[in-house]
């Protein structure tokens, strides 16, 4: 059995930051991720990010994701990939599969940064080949680099529907609209006029009915909607050959259901996340969590949190002492706060705060 | 019309926003003009401008505030910007003609000299452009920016160009 002072579970943003601050503060720490290299999303967000300079505002994630990994590197963080973290015994033993069999690692802190899966909904012939996931297409076109089609209905008009819609332009292919079944656009409206810029239409109170072809996608059916009902009579066919969905991404929680941690439904957060305090740790003792897997955020914010699980994880350890940690969470979490402000951040503020709260109160 | 249904700014959303300069500053000569009319939490521009002509200031989901009179047209925010929403208009390029910059991260890329469709905000396209350079930096960290000569009239228009190798798609503009 591996054995190791922190283990974190999820090599993304969050995962990476937690591995950099708690080996920087001299913990050992394994980094297990179920794909074959680290990075999570990020070698695919090949966009510039908002944010501040201690935000590495302007920087590729693809770059980001560059960064991270040698620095992990660098302090020594042993990457166990292509295992896939299946159970917690105990609270201190993470079971992984590989394609050799199990592994077992045993440490004194666990930090899950599992990450968040795409939505999907149902609709008639939504399980024809050329239907997928937004986030799907986004890793075909930008890291196996294969277009999934060439003429592409998009819906879901939030951030991520904004952005692949762009990506796929620039991957060469067309969108023919992107549909949004609210009377507005979800996502950046800077996303948005890139887009419309490009000349794709945002059409508004729109959904899919029906996806056509034999046997994969050859159009789609989509229409009015009024109060999210279809209005009869605005059907129209558009040809495509590949419809995404881009309609929110649930929480990747169940890892922390299984340890026990008690988990807390907030939509605003994508579904049940686990509640955990100011020092990202979980209602069970030494579980600590990051990132999308404790509500839908950003990679940005995904790793400031990852430095705060990591730095509390180490703290707890002895590793660092009570002012050092201190002074770096009241520094990440200053670097939050303008993360989760205005329009946008309000909801999410609000919802974390509540988070927070229930795990005070628990 | 406004941002939140078009997907791009109206006429009267960058009129009351911060950063679009006056009529009488653009006519004067090479202008950031800065169309991010959503508080997000965002401030390079504030950083790489060498003038202190843009200010976002604390917290930094402020809209960016344009000094026009310190704004000297050098366009280093047009690359920087995440949400790729500054542009760079002079209207006193050329009798009868403006110049609009604008980042532009599609290939092929245009040449100098090349005449190409001018688009607007909703791609549309509106004029002919003739390209009179594009910049393509390593300090614009692949963000290309590509410059247009348009006919005066529709500089306040001309936001983009249409991607090249692009088949005609019904329904364009509706």
């Amino acid at each position: 059995m591996t054995r190791s002072d922190v283990t974190i579970i999820g090599a993304g943003p969050a995962g990476l930051a937690a591995a950099i601050e708690a080996a920087r503060a001299g913990a050992k720490v394994v980094l297990v991720d179920e794909n074959a290299r680290p990075g999570g999303q990020l070698f695919k967000q090949i966009h510039k990010f908002f944010g501040s300079r201690e935000h590495f505002a302007g920087t590729r994630g693809i770059d980001l994701a560059r960064k991270l990994c040698q620095e992990a590197q660098e302090l020594g963080v042993q990457l166990v990939l292509d295992t896939a973290a299946f159970a917690i015994y105990d609270g201190r033993i993470v079971a992984g599969t590989t394609p050799k069999g199990t592994v077992q690692i045993e440490s004194e802190r666990i930090i899950l940064a599992t990450g968040a899966m795409e939505n999907t909904f149902s609709f008639k012939g939504w399980t024809k080949p050329g239907v997928m996931g937004a986030g799907a297409a986004q890793t075909m076109i930008n890291l196996h680099r294969v277009l999934p089609g060439s003429r592409i209905l998009m819906v879901g008009s939030g951030n991520v529907g904004l952005i692949v819609t762009y990506q796929l332009l620039q991957a060469g292919a067309d969108v023919v609209a992107v549909i949004e079944a609210l009377p507005k656009i979800g996502g950046y409206a800077v996303h948005a006029a890139k887009v419309r810029r490009a000349g794709v239409p945002i059409l508004t109170s729109h959904t899919v009915l029906e996806a056509k072809g034999e046997p994969e996608v050859s159009s789609a059916v989509i229409c009015q909607l009024d109060d999210f009902k279809p209005v009869a009579g605005t059907e129209r066919e558009v040809e495509v050959d590949t419809v995404c969905l881009a309609v929110g991404l649930t929480p990747l929680a169940e890892l922390a259901w299984m340890a026990g941690c008690q988990c807390e439904y907030l939509p605003a957060l994508g579904g049940f996340v686990p509640v955990h305090d100011e020092r990202m740790e979980t209602t069970v003792k030494g579980i600590f969590v990051a990132g999308d897997v404790t509500g839908v955020e950003e990679a940005s914010t995904a790793i400031e949190e990852g430095r705060l699980a990591g730095i509390a994880a180490a703290a707890s350890l002895g590793l660092l002492s009570p002012d050092e940690a201190e002074e770096r969470m009241t520094a990440a979490w200053e670097r939050l706060a303008a993360l989760r402000m205005g329009p946008f951040g309000e909801g999410r503020q609000a919802a974390k705060e509540q988070l927070m709260k229930v795990g005070k109160a628990g | 019309m406004s941002v939140a249904v078009d997907g791009f700014p109206s006429r009267e959303e960058l009129r009351r926003s911060p950063g679009y300069p006056s009529e009488e500053r653009l006519d004067r000569g090479a202008c950031a003009v800065i169309e991010c009319v959503q508080e997000i939490p965002c401030n390079p521009c504030e950083t790489v401008c060498p003038y202190g002509a843009i200010k976002v200031g604390q917290p930094i989901t402020n809209l960016p505030r344009l000094d026009a009179e310190l704004c000297k047209g050098c366009g280093l925010c047009l690359a920087v910007c995440p949400g790729q929403a500054i542009f760079l208009v002079d209207k006193a390029f050329a009798p009868g003609e403006a110049l609009v910059g604008f980042p532009y991260e599609y290939v092929p890329l245009p040449a100098a000299g090349e005449r190409v469709p001018a688009t607007n905000r909703a791609g549309e396209v509106v004029a002919e452009g003739r390209v009179i350079r594009v910049v393509n930096s390593s300090r614009n960290d692949r963000t290309p920016v590509v410059f247009l000569a348009v006919p005066l009239e529709v500089a306040d228009e001309v936001r983009s160009m249409e991607r090249r190798g692009q088949k005609p798609r019904p329904g364009q503009g509706e």
